[in-house]
């Protein structure tokens, strides 16, 4: 048992830590420190061009994308080489967050059911940060029942005809290219009738509205689709597949090993060790050490998890499944971290503005964003159902709209 | 990265699992649970023919001079069957005393014994209510022997030989504490079996009246011996935690497949699958956490004190969350004393508290914590 790396790790990191230093955008880097919970801003530039001139540098010096093949703008790395490449990209990893969807789904997913001309004519541009990507899966009436969604895609010659909204959608605004599941046949049970395509987020008929959030925050987007033409050629996997083909697209979403979670506990601890109340430091009272104690557990038992994982990847086994837990623990952790800070605080708790908050009002905006965590990427209640199902073994829930044709089943609660 | 323990250390671990699996079935463990023997005999001997008693113990000491992984392993395997034995207080308490701070003919002595499954250790440290602290250690030392009681005692009333924590010191520091080591069978020593909530486990009293004793370390070390060995106990207690977790989640997923209700077995009812997911999550933590604990206590690192209380605190939780959740999946039957749901739960609040509660180990991890930061 030991954390050192192999002989060929040692040296892939070396050469990785070489390329870094002599290339990353270093003024960047103490902004990028400081951001530690939710998105990334930068003072004075967008995140996405910043972004997009890192990704491009990357792609030249054949660092983005590893684990992808060559001839798509990778690098044909291992998945440990990738593991350790994000290690040592660290806090510029940050600046990659736009091409996070198009490396880990959208780009696998085009490699899996793309043809050929596609993937040499779309992977490396992707790649290179050229190209973004987003995915357009969730809808108002399907989230975590995705397979419920009802845009709807018809054909119509050599093309397809797209009518319907999609949500939640990251980056659609800034995004190049899209991959998109529809409903191309309403009469058979929901997961038979659905068809996967991609398409240019600049067609005819798409329309991209920013989500005002709960938080206050715009990070999200509706996409509603007007008549859009979509190519067949576009079309990914077969007709009425489109179910299957998704199952690729979330489980690299799931494959994510490395990139680790924000869990609030670092923000806490440093708050509590300097927070005066009238009784001391928060540190020293025993019911905040009790608190503290057990965020600590489940942070530390998080990257040690993650150790395991990545173990498993360095001697070239398939990870176990207990990476599962992650977004489970720390989405939960975020919100109740959140809401004891600001109880130590008193009433003052409440307050945002900058002559009053605490902490430069991390712990309020953490309370205001929180929530999303616990949501998004799967809720608590589908993770858990996952564990209990994929790794406990335990039934499937009893589906009653399973053989159900799509267009019979009720849309209406009451 | 190489965080995982050996094909050999899994190959022990396989090793030991079949093993305790046919000496330590659920019945042998209630010939102890009803009071028939204080402890499961035949099991003792066996797990010496083993080599399990003595695997951390060098070759030159009568052990099997392995490590402290391969402890580790068999830990957990003694947690998940439950195991009716002295394993934790000889093992990793008297045994990981000796090895500290024992002189070569302490080691000689005891240690082939405890390898050979011919003595019995224990160490005996609390005297009242509270968590492990110097101030609370009133036993006398005074020319070669020692007056007053301590209790609980983990095993007492079976132990051959103790580790005892005495007071030789009244400036109010640490180093009024040195450790002695007695053995219980030579006289000046009354021992009284007290029942609590586990009674796979024993307890007692042992009261000290002028009982013969030599010092083990230096004088005035006992607490940084105590502490180092509270450490290393703790990591190999937190492994068996884990043992019990996983045999819990385990107890609660087969009988959640098994049992129907509503017409359908009650796995596939959300509310049940949660129960069981989050369990799964907790001994999921808590086996990372002991692997940490593992390689900072094979590796005598200096993360060590943090990475126990860690762990810890992490296993107990973890055993006292997956424990209860058993129960409440079985649902009625969960609480007949036929079903074995409530051996895990006794087991699991009783281990909890044995190397000082919850509180005490979270309040450790803190100050711990602090320490390295301001370092």
């Amino acid at each position: 048992m030991n954390f050192d790396d192999t002989p060929q790790e040692a040296e892939f990191r070396a050469t990785a830590r070489k390329w870094i230093d002599a290339n990353a955008p270093k003024q960047y880097e103490a902004e990028l420190s400081k951001s530690s919970l939710g998105r990334i801003r930068l003072e004075k530039e967008e995140i996405v061009d910043v972004g997009k001139a890192w990704q491009k540098k990357k792609a030249e010096g054949g660092w983005a994308c590893l684990h992808w093949p060559k001839e798509y703008g990778g690098r044909g790395a291992t998945p440990i080489e990738k593991v350790i490449w994000q290690q040592e990209e660290g806090v510029y990893g940050k600046l990659t967050q736009p091409f996070q969807i198009g490396e880990g789904m959208c780009g696998p997913t085009v490699m899996a059911f793309g043809s050929e001309e596609h993937k040499r004519h779309y992977l490396p541009k992707l790649a290179s940060g050229e190209h973004i990507w987003c995915q357009l899966f969730s809808e108002p009436a399907g989230g975590s029942d995705v397979a419920g969604l009802r845009t709807r895609a018809e054909k119509k010659g050599d093309d397809w005809v797209v009518n319907g909204q999609k949500i939640w959608t990251s980056g659609a605004h800034y995004s190049d290219y899209g991959l998109l599941i529809t409903r191309t046949d309403p009469n058979v049970p929901k997961h038979k009738g659905l068809t996967m395509f991609f398409l240019d987020m600049k067609s005819k008929g798409v329309e991209v509205r920013p989500i005002k959030q709960a938080n206050g925050m715009q990070e999200f987007n509706e996409v509603y689709f007007t008549d859009v033409v979509v190519p067949d050629h576009q079309r990914l996997g077969a007709v009425g597949d489109g179910w299957n083909v998704s199952l690729t697209t979330l489980m690299n979403e799931r494959m994510s090993i490395g990139s680790r979670l924000a869990t609030g506990f670092p923000e806490m601890f440093e708050f509590c060790s300097n927070l005066m109340t009238d009784d001391g430091l928060a540190i020293d009272d025993p019911a905040t050490r009790s608190k503290l104690a057990s965020w600590a557990v489940k942070a530390s038992g998080l990257k040690y998890t993650s150790y395991r994982a990545i173990s498993s990847l360095s001697k070239g086994e398939r990870p176990g499944p207990e990476n599962s837990i992650g977004k489970l623990v720390s989405g939960s952790m975020l919100q109740d971290i959140a809401t004891y800070a600001m109880d130590l605080q008193g009433a003052a708790g409440a307050l945002t503005g900058a002559a009053e908050q605490e902490a430069s009002g991390q712990f309020q905006q953490m309370l205001l964003s929180s929530p999303s965590m616990r949501i998004a990427g799967g809720t608590d209640e589908i993770l858990r159902n996952i564990i209990a199902e994929r790794v406990l073994g335990l039934p499937g829930d009893i589906r009653v709209d399973k053989d159900v044709p799509f267009n019979k089943i009720p849309t209406k609660g009451r | 990265m190489n965080f995982d323990f050996s094909d050999e250390q899994k190959q022990m671990r396989d090793e030991a699992r079949k093993f305790l699996a046919e000496k330590c079935p659920p019945k042998a463990v209630r010939e102890v649970l009803d009071g028939k023997a204080p402890y499961d005999k035949a099991l003792w001997k066996g797990l010496a023919e083993m080599g399990f008693l003595g695997v951390a113990i060098p070759e030159a000491f009568g052990g099997a001079g392995a490590g402290h992984l391969e402890l580790c392993v068999i830990a957990e395997e003694m947690g998940r069957a439950n195991a009716p034995v002295p394993f934790s207080s000889t093992v990793y308490l008297a045994a990981e005393a000796l090895l500290l701070a024992g002189s070569d003919a302490q080691k000689q002595k005891w240690l082939p014994k405890i390898a050979s499954g011919e003595a019995i250790g224990t160490l005996a440290l609390f005297e009242s209510k509270g968590n492990p602290s110097p101030k609370a250690i009133k036993l006398q030392a005074s020319g070669g022997t020692l007056s007053g009681v301590k209790k609980p005692v983990p095993d007492g009333a079976i132990a051959d030989f103790a580790v005892v924590a005495a007071r030789t010191g009244s400036t109010g520091r640490d180093s009024d504490i040195s450790l002695f080591l007695v053995d219980l069978k030579a006289g000046g020593i009354e021992a009284k079996s007290l029942t609590n909530v586990d009674p796979t486990r024993g307890q007692a009293e042992l009261t000290f009246k002028n009982a013969k004793a030599e010092p083990l370390g230096a004088a005035g070390d006992g607490w940084s011996i105590l502490t180092r060995v509270l450490d290393r106990a703790a990591v190999l207690l937190a492994f068996e935690q884990v043992g019990g977790s996983d045999r819990a989640l385990e107890m609660g997923r087969d009988y959640a497949l098994d049992r129907i209700a509503f017409g359908r077995p009650i796995g596939s009812f959300q509310a049940v699958k949660h129960i069981l997911a989050d369990m799964y999550v907790s001994a999921t933590l808590a086996r990372s956490n002991c692997y940490y604990g593992a390689w900072a206590l094979s590796t005598n690192a200096s993360e060590l004190p943090e990475a126990a209380a860690a762990a810890r605190i992490s296993a107990t939780q973890a055993f006292q969350h997956c424990s209860k959740n058993n129960i409440q999946v079985h649902g009625g039957m969960g609480f007949t004393w036929e079903f074995d749901c409530h051996m895990y739960y006794r087991r699991a609040n009783a281990t909890a508290l044995t190397l000082g509660s919850l509180s005490y180990w979270e309040d450790q991890l803190i100050d711990r914590m602090r320490k390295k930061n301001a370092a």
